[in-house]
């Protein structure tokens, strides 16, 4: 028994041959895997693309497969050997199927095919882009602009047309627009950090800071401190526990009527382009604008953040080539306008067609591609530990907000937490990097 | 061993084989290979990198690994002594032979088939802090005394209490078991009882609980099992976050995100290993301590 436990854990240890599947041809066409995380009017949207894909020519059939969770499930397909032979994946997740060397690079397969990097927008490139090199081409972009309701400010004698335009503004709107009922209760909130509670990483852009220099983690900065020091502010205005109870409220409830912005109890939020279509889907009387969320220093302007998806060619994947045509039909102008017109977002291109603009259903729209443009845009570390990274911050940021930690002490202990793993995630990628160099050898 | 006994073990083994060759392909290569790669630096992406007991070191350090066993043994001290009074109160109810009796077991035992999913999304409507139809009755009452009702999911105090509030809708099986168990024991003994003038609780304490041992151990080392595993339901209602400020972080919610969100495979082999050997110690231990309680009738 002993014997054949340790001769199974040095099997473990090798990699079992599987014969390699056979090519599938549909009506004489090779057909090649797409698989994508978007359901619903997503969904229609880039089936409409892989459809005139698919009419335009006679030799490659894209089949599209819609998953959820597809980053662990491309994880395992391509650990396994067999991935598909497209995948669309999150840029901020990217970085770390990039590290493990799980995605091929793109840029060789551009350069035969003449497509030109300056076509998209930098900003976009950049969040594909792992150590110098192209792993992922931007599918639908998104960057985040301040959302306010109109009705409200009216309500409060603000300017309903005048967002804020500094923070301090802000700051001073917001306490016009909160409500407490008779018993002292909030029942309305001008703006409170915590919501929607995605981005609990992002406020310390808005003054001037950064997470990640490129070498090291820069979270205990003056200005990120400045940052959770202003986080720290809005839970001592409203009274930690009363922030917490009307929160509790409203948890969970982004894509339902009873979504924050849209039943009004909350004025002023951080939300991304997508927003317009859930404001028509769920509150489509909602008198709202939007505009850049105001930052904290004179002179830095249209800080947003921005994120997209990515189509990417997976490691291993077995028709590169022919799934690069379609990347190259999907990244075409044509492709991405009819994509991101079915996602009601903009293109990642800087070339534009007047009738995208013109037809477009988001009216702020505008206010979206300049902020995308902005040399101020922010994205999420290109960090192959980035998840590990932010996970360190949400806890912080909950102890912040109910009160129970300071911003300095909050800050130092993600300093610290985040410091000690990128000393160990960086030991384990040149101890990876030494092994295949070995292997190699 | 003569040719004929050779030949039946063959043939015995043969007629076996397919079970023998399921187990060692999926329960022992998995086994091996876990503990291979507990010992490895793997990412799933790229080939192990054997490491030693690096990772092994590095959760003795790790501040989350422990917050997550707090709350993992957290949820195990108060779910398990809860759910094994509330299902042997409940199997002593539905035990009564009131009419209808067999409609009152159907609806105890409904919550424990509905999926965990659809469980978490109803529970998180029902405890919302100030809208959920809990809080709505709970202030009722506690309103008039100048307090609040708790904000469960988002309060770092309350959310563990929530998940095993959420939790004791599941007692169902347990309370099948009981039931079972119940129906076995002789009814000579309560006649003999009632003869000595025994009430209702000492019958209780001394002829059900004794003879209902076999099968409160067997449920409570099976809960003890599922209570350190505890996963779908904090998964479900904190989107996998453990939220807030990792108060719903159990264990193995964080072995798996270390292995498919942080993509450190060989680190949550490591943790599964410790989880094996944390819930081996207390299965013994509760063996031990059940030797001289559990009555095994005939």
């Amino acid at each position: 028994m002993c014997v054949l436990l340790a001769a199974l854990i040095c099997l473990s240890g090798c990699n079992i041959i599987i014969p390699q599947p056979r090519d599938e041809y549909v009506d004489g066409r090779l057909r090649i895997t797409y698989w994508e995380k978007w359901t619903g009017f997503e969904g229609e949207a880039i089936q409409r693309v892989v459809d005139r894909f698919n009419g335009k020519q006679d030799r490659i059939y894209v089949n599209l497969v819609t998953m959820s969770q597809i980053d662990r499930k491309a994880l395992v397909a391509i650990a396994g050997g067999d991935p598909p032979d497209l995948v669309g994946l999150w840029s901020a997740g990217l970085s770390q199927f990039a590290e493990k060397r799980a995605l091929m690079p793109l840029e060789p397969f551009m350069e035969k095919a003449g497509m030109r990097r300056e076509a998209f927008t930098e900003v976009f490139l950049e969040q594909n882009t792992y150590r110098g090199t192209l792993y992922g081409l931007p599918t639908t972009p998104a960057s985040t602009a301040l959302h306010w309701n109109k009705r409200l400010f009216r309500e409060a004698g603000l300017d309903p047309e005048r967002p804020p335009r500094t923070l301090a503004e802000l700051d001073e709107m917001a306490g016009k627009l909160t409500k407490y009922d008779e018993n002292g209760h909030l029942v309305q909130v001008g703006f409170t950090p915590s919501e929607p509670g995605w981005w609990h990483w992002s406020w310390g852009y808005w003054f001037g800071g950064e997470l990640w220099d490129g070498e090291n983690v820069t979270f205990d900065t003056p200005e990120n401190l400045a940052a959770w020091k202003w986080i720290q502010s809005y839970p001592q205005k409203y009274g930690a526990e009363e922030l917490r109870r009307f929160q509790s409220g409203i948890a969970g409830q982004f894509a339902t009527p009873q979504n924050p912005f849209f039943s009004e109890r909350v004025a002023m939020i951080v939300q991304g382009v997508w927003m317009a279509n859930f404001i028509q889907t769920y509150a489509p009387g909602l008198e709202w604008g939007a505009a850049p969320f105001p930052s904290a220093v004179p002179g830095l302007e249209h800080v947003a953040m921005v994120e997209c998806d990515s189509i990417c060619i997976p490691a291993g994947a077995r028709h590169p080539d022919e799934a690069f045509e379609f990347i190259q039909y999907l990244c075409s102008q044509e492709g991405l306008e009819l994509l991101n017109m079915g996602h009601k977002k903009f293109t990642p291109l800087k070339e534009v067609s007047p009738e995208f603009l013109a037809n477009h259903p988001n009216p702020y729209i505008e206010v979206f591609i300049t902020l995308a443009d902005s040399p101020n845009a922010f994205y999420a570390p290109l960090m192959s530990m980035w998840y590990e990274y932010n996970d360190e911050i949400t806890p912080a940021f909950d102890m912040v907000m109910f009160g129970t930690t300071g911003p300095e002490a909050a800050v130092s202990m993600v300093q610290e937490r985040v410091s000690d793993m990128w000393v160990r995630a960086r030991a384990s990628i040149e101890r990876r990097e030494r092994a295949e160099a070995e292997a190699a050898r | 061993m003569t040719s004929r006994e050779m030949r039946s073990i063959r043939n015995g083994l043969l007629f076996i084989s397919p079970w023998i060759a399921g187990f060692a392909a999926f329960t022992i290569y998995p086994l091996a290979a876990s503990f291979y790669y507990s010992l490895c630096d793997y990412s799933v992406l790229k080939p192990p990198v054997f490491v030693g007991g690096a990772n092994y070191h590095e959760l003795l350090t790790d501040p989350v690994l422990w917050k997550s066993l707090y709350n993992t043994m957290y949820f195990a001290v108060f779910f398990l002594p809860l759910a094994t009074l509330l299902a042997i109160v409940l199997a002593l109810l539905l035990n009564t032979g009131v009419r209808g009796m067999t409609i009152y077991r159907t609806i105890f035992f409904l919550p424990s088939l509905t999926p965990l999913v659809a469980l978490g999304i109803l529970w998180m409507w029902m405890l919302n802090g100030e809208y959920g139809v809990v809080n709505y009755v709970l202030n009722m009452v506690l309103n008039p005394l100048g307090l609040q009702a708790p904000i469960w999911l988002q309060s770092t105090a309350w959310s563990k209490p929530a998940i095993i509030l959420m939790s004791l809708w599941g007692v169902g099986h347990a309370v099948v078991i009981y039931l079972a168990g119940l129906q076995d024991i002789p009814k000579q003994l309560y006649e003999a009882a009632d003869l000595d003038g025994a009430r209702w609780f000492s019958k209780v304490r001394h002829i059900t609980i004794p003879l209902l041992s076999p099968a409160i151990f067997f449920n409570v080392v099976m809960g003890l099992i599922s209570a350190l595993q505890v996963f779908a339901l904090p998964y479900v209602l904190t989107d996998g976050t453990g939220g807030p400020a990792r108060s719903t972080t159990f264990y193995t919610m964080y072995l798996y995100n270390s292995a498919f969100r942080y993509l450190r495979m060989g680190y949550a082999c490591a943790m599964a290993w410790i989880l094996f050997l944390i819930i081996l110690a207390l299965t013994l231990l509760v063996y031990r301590m059940s030797r001289k309680r559990v009555h095994y009738g005939g």
